[in-house]
């Protein structure tokens, strides 16, 4: 007798073979498969280089970012030691002055606050002052001159050679400012630049105390020098001052640090258009491989094992995810020539567009994981076909929950998820949160089409009519496609919907409320002796004096015993370091404002003599100093100490445009602090804004005014460029989800084939089969927005709660749009998608799927 | 004579809305070498499935079947797949040719799976003994049923099997055609020495063969030349 061989080796050369001829017929669909992971790995793609050639750019261009080798700079005046530290370091050096003032057009009267910065010295070392006349950024260190921010000149159709008043001086503008070392647009925008002479800066007037000054030094050196050792030695000098440094090197990992989030929250978008093809390409496939059950038992009973069996679909799944994977890659290429045009704003470098290979390689090594790993999930079951259904086509589920190899898949595909968007967003917790939320929303979607499945069936009734009850009957019958269509349509309006909500969300901040009652205008930097004369002034004008409040500035030196170097030698103190360099703003008073509510301890209005105070702490604040109530501060109000403890704990709207602090101290301490003072009042038009900025300028040169008129524009434009980031890139996901729309709606169509030919044959007229496809997706495509429209909505309050941090309110008109475009575009492919039937004579259908 | 299939207390049981169906009850016969065998029987009678059993298609809940002197009952389905791939040739009702292959394809799977050589040629002459010599690169919905089940048996043939299963190989054919294809089948299995066992309900085919097995309700019910109960 002879004996049977059953450890034939896998051919493979075979399996590539097999995989090539059975897509033969297919292979237009697989395509339209294939097609919903190209815009995400053209996303990331274009993401991906945009990073790659942004880490180039600014290690090219890090030494201009900067203009020196060594900078150092703080907010104090320095004392005799540092100044002598300063003189001693760099083989060429310069020193800037630089605070916030207001500047008086002479020519037109126009006024603005400004970021005055007072040079001295041949700073910027690497890089320009770019300036129109090109000579102008080292020509206006020579007299009363100054370089004013481009902005700035054309917002008040200003010319070289007019004059501006800053202070008491009058200076000549000797050229505007296109850009200066690490400026982008944006910060140009919101606080344009002027430089003048530092030699000039004490005839202005602006250098006095209680003015909140920045002090810098920039350090050229002929020779290369181990900055990196000359920090290390100066580095408790500096701190101890309060001082700061930053070198090349600090600058380009700060820069490529920021740059980072930039693009992780780019990629993150991406990463969803991905996710959305994932599921597209997941229910395509599951499809796929039920109408290959046939051909795969006719294979199993000429002798094909299981892995066999299982290797011709994944070969032929990894070539046309390879294809899908390149042609995203190619995408993505020419996507990213645009990103740097679309985000020029907020970068302060110049961007190549150079073609990044390593980007290339990752996107079509990503599309490839991607397509193989949730293609998988279908293609396990693969194994589970029997040969059987050669004789008699059984209608058993091929996918088995208790298969191991199933679950094994879904764990990897959660691995996937969770690891990849930690590598988005660079925190395990916030990749968890997301891995668990994409979860949650599938689980949702499942159980709604199980219900939807089970429900259906017991709410038709007999009297409907015929159309009606054979189209909701399509909901629950074998090979019915409720389940894969409301997953995939619902997590596609889950993402759009919850895209677009936030946006709305984050664009709906910015258009803050300018009431009667509510102040529009900031005037701060009022001297105690001229609070009464400001405050009459702004009465005199037919303004509202809407409130007035004193400022003081003071550091932390310890909190509950423990100074900064104790914290940077004990990590689990969990005080951040910043709680010890920040100078802060604070206030006293006796009563709590609208703005404000005690969440924890009592609030105390007045300081008891001899006894140590009771100041109130801003819940974020009391978090980053981990302090709770009872805890003490010794606090160093501009060299006096002052024990405190912490008496109450305040949660602060921060959204309200009013005067917010981070700690308030109660009335009878700092009374007679050097202090200055803050005015807030209301005024009606631009008209009377610029008046009255014009006569408090004229009176005091000192005072400066914030115009939220002006700053909500710039802001407005801002989140109008974010917007336009934000739906840039959410058009890859929205691109996305129609395709995967397209490609689920027109999968089921080849399950409908039959019966439609069938009912077709039977004598149901065109516009009957029309009406059942139409019922059938109007359902499907209704219930799915729904479910995806309510998870939206979920997952939107919680991100703005727990990640915006913002009060969260829905726009319901257009989440019904987004409702009835989505039901509808359902409804229009899965009946595009049927015309071929509808327009054939039955017996052509029939022979051709024979 | 040698028995190449050996069926023995053969039951096979479903489950069906909760109830235990009983589709085959103890079943028992042998199969020669190289004899021409018919199982007959109204339908639902159970023969479709005693079919897939002989051929290794699906597991028995009991009972014994031998193919070949191989227990097919403690294989696993990879172990059954090769064993049919080795020793089985198969024809169906609905031809099962895979739709994607031209017809040359379809018979040069078995072969390619052996990894044998020369295929193209032998499964080319066997196109050519079923009379599609010029038809070899039309795939199956490029072709009338008759033409596709001649290809079907071309394939079945081209293993060079110990035994071939034929599920009602004319039930989708018009008369004149069935004749063409029967006379072919028994043509080829004598040619090739092959046993043969066909499922049918057509008694006039079922005549052509040395021996009718009658199954009625899952039993068997008659096993002679005849079929008489």
């Amino acid at each position: 007798m002879e004996t049977v061989n059953y450890n034939r080796k896998i051919n493979f050369g075979w399996l590539f073979r097999m995989a090539i001829r059975d897509s033969r017929r297919n292979r237009s669909r697989l395509l339209l498969f294939i097609s919903s992971i190209v815009f995400g790995i053209g996303a990331l793609v274009a993401i991906y280089s945009f990073r790659y050639n942004i880490q180039n750019d600014i290690n090219d261009q890090a030494a201009e970012l900067i203009g020196a080798d060594l900078t150092i700079s703080g907010n104090k005046t320095p004392d005799a030691k540092l100044k002598a530290l300063t003189n001693s370091l760099g083989d060429q050096r310069s020193q800037e002055r630089s605070f916030a003032s207001m500047i008086l057009f002479v020519k037109n009267k126009g006024t603005r606050l400004v970021q005055v910065r007072a040079l001295e010295g041949g700073f910027p070392y690497y890089g320009t002052l770019e300036t129109v006349p090109l000579q102008a950024g080292s020509a206006f260190k020579k007299g009363k001159y100054a370089l004013v921010d481009k902005t700035l000149m054309m917002q008040f159709n200003a010319k070289v050679n007019d004059s501006i008043k800053v202070g008491n001086t009058t200076f000549i503008i000797a050229g505007l400012l296109n850009k200066a070392p690490g400026q982008t647009g944006i910060s140009s925008g919101i606080a344009p630049v002027v430089y003048i002479p530092l030699k000039y800066l004490e005839q202005t007037g602006l250098a006095k105390i209680g003015s909140r000054i920045t002090y810098s030094y920039f350090y050229k050196y002929n020779r290369k020098q181990n900055i990196a050792k000359l920090i290390k030695k100066i580095d408790p000098q500096l701190d101890k001052a309060g001082f700061n440094y930053d070198t090349i090197e600090t600058r380009k990992e700060n820069t490529g640090r920021s740059f980072a989030d930039l693009s992780r929250f780019l990629s993150l978008v991406g990463f969803i258009a991905l996710l959305l093809g994932c599921v597209g390409v997941a229910s395509a496939i599951n499809i796929y491989i039920r109408e290959k059950i046939q051909s795969i038992a006719i294979m199993r009973c000429m002798g094909v094992k299981a892995s066999e069996a299982f290797l011709i679909y994944l070969i032929q799944i990894t070539g046309i995810g390879l294809i899908g994977s390149v042609a995203g890659a190619l995408l993505g290429t020419v996507i990213q020539q645009l990103l740097p045009l679309v985000l020029k704003d907020f970068l302060p470098i110049t961007i190549s567009a150079g073609i990044s290979w390593l980007a290339v390689w990752q996107g079509i090594l990503l599309g490839l994981i991607i397509s193989v790993l949730f293609a998988l999930s279908p293609l396990v079951s693969i194994r589970n076909i029997s040969p059987l259904n050669t004789l008699r086509l059984s209608v058993d589920d091929i996918t088995t929950i208790k298969d191991p190899l199933r679950w094994l898949v879904y764990s990897l595909v959660l691995l996937f998820i969770t690891s990849f968007s930690y590598l988005q967003l660079g925190s395990w917790m916030g990749a968890a949160v997301f891995t668990v939320g994409i979860a949650i929303a599938f689980l949702i979607l499942t159980a709604t089409a199980w219900l939807l499945i089970r429900f259906t069936r017991l709410l038709i009734m007999s009297s409907w009519s015929y159309i009606w009850r054979q189209g909701f009957a399509n909901l629950y019958r074998p090979n019915n496609q409720t389940i894969i269509l409301t997953v995939s349509i619902g997590l596609s309006t889950a993402f759009i919907c919850t895209l677009f909500l936030i946006q709305q969300l984050l664009i709906g901040q910015v258009t803050l409320s300018t009431g009667e009652n509510q102040s529009n205008m900031i005037l701060f930097d009022i001297q105690t002796s001229q609070k009464k004369a400001v405050a009459d002034l702004t009465r005199k004008q037919g303004l509202r004096v809407l409130s007035q409040v004193p400022i003081i500035t003071m550091r932390i030196d310890k909190v509950n015993g423990k100074t900064a170097a104790d914290v940077k030698k004990d990590t689990t103190l969990r005080i951040s370091p910043r709680v010890f360099t920040y100078e802060y703003r604070v206030t006293y008073r006796d009563s709590l404002t609208s703005s404000e509510k005690i969440i924890s301890g009592s609030w105390i209005g007045k300081a008891e003599p001899g006894k140590e105070i009771p100041v109130s702490a801003e819940e974020r604040f009391a978090e980053r100093a981990n302090v709770k109530v009872g805890d003490k501060l010794l606090l160093n109000v501009q060299g006096i100490m002052m024990p405190a403890y912490v008496s109450s704990i305040r949660k602060v709207n921060w959204n309200k445009i009013s005067t917010n602090f981070q700690i308030v101290f109660p009335t009878g301490v700092l009374e007679d602090a050097p202090q200055f003072n803050v005015l807030l009042t209301h005024v009606p038009s631009n008209t009377v804004s610029a008046k009255f900025q014009q006569v408090v300028v004229q009176q005091f040169p000192n005072v400066s005014i914030i115009d939220l008129g002006l700053i909500l524009n710039v802001l407005d434009e801002l989140f109008n460029k974010i917007g336009y980031v934000i739906k840039f890139m959410s058009g890859f996901s929205i691109i996305t989800g129609i395709i995967v729309l397209i490609s689920s709606v027109r999968i089921s169509k080849y399950q409908r084939i039959q019966e439609s030919v069938l009912l077709r044959t039977l004598g149901a007229s065109r516009k009957q089969i029309f009406a059942i496809t139409a019922l059938e997706y109007l359902f499907l495509g209704a219930l799915s927005a729904l479910t995806g429209i309510v998870i939206a909505i979920g997952s939107s309050w919680l991100l703005a709660k727990y990640n915006f941090d913002m009060p969260y309110n829905v726009n319901l008109l257009p989440v019904g749009i987004i409702f009835i475009v989505i039901t509808l575009l359902t409804v229009i492919i899965g009946l595009l998608n049927s015309r071929g039937i509808l327009n054939k004579p039955p017996l052509e259908i029939l022979r051709s799927n024979t | 004579m040698e028995t190449i299939l050996n069926i023995q207390n053969l039951n096979k049981t479903y489950k069906s809305a909760g109830r235990v169906l009983t589709v085959l009850d103890d079943i028992n016969f042998s199969i020669s070498t190289g004899s021409t065998n018919a199982i007959v029987g109204p339908s639902g009678s159970g023969k479709t499935t005693l079919l897939g059993l002989c051929a290794g298609l699906d597991s028995a809940n009991a009972g014994i079947v031998e193919l070949n002197g191989i227990s097919l009952g403690n294989l696993s389905e990879d172990k059954r797949a090769q064993v049919r791939n080795q020793y089985v040739g198969f024809i169906f009702q609905n031809f099962q040719l895979l739709p994607t292959l031209t017809a040359l394809e379809n018979v040069m799977v078995p072969l390619e799976l052996r990894g044998e050589k020369n295929i193209k040629a032998r499964s080319q002459d066997l196109l050519d003994k079923v009379g599609l010599a010029d038809r070899g690169h039309h795939y199956p919905a490029q072709l009338s049923g008759g033409e596709q089940q001649r290809v079907s048996l071309a394939r079945a043939f081209s293993n060079s099997p110990k035994i071939l299963f034929a599920d009602e190989p004319t039930g989708n054919l018009d008369a004149e055609t069935s004749e063409k294809v029967v006379k072919l089948i028994f043509d080829l299995n004598r040619e090739a020495g092959t046993t043969l066992v066909l499922v049918t309900h057509d008694l006039e085919l079922a005549a052509k063969t040395h021996r009718i097995i009658r199954i009625k309700g899952g039993k068997l019910v008659a096993d002679d030349k005849t079929g008489n109960e």
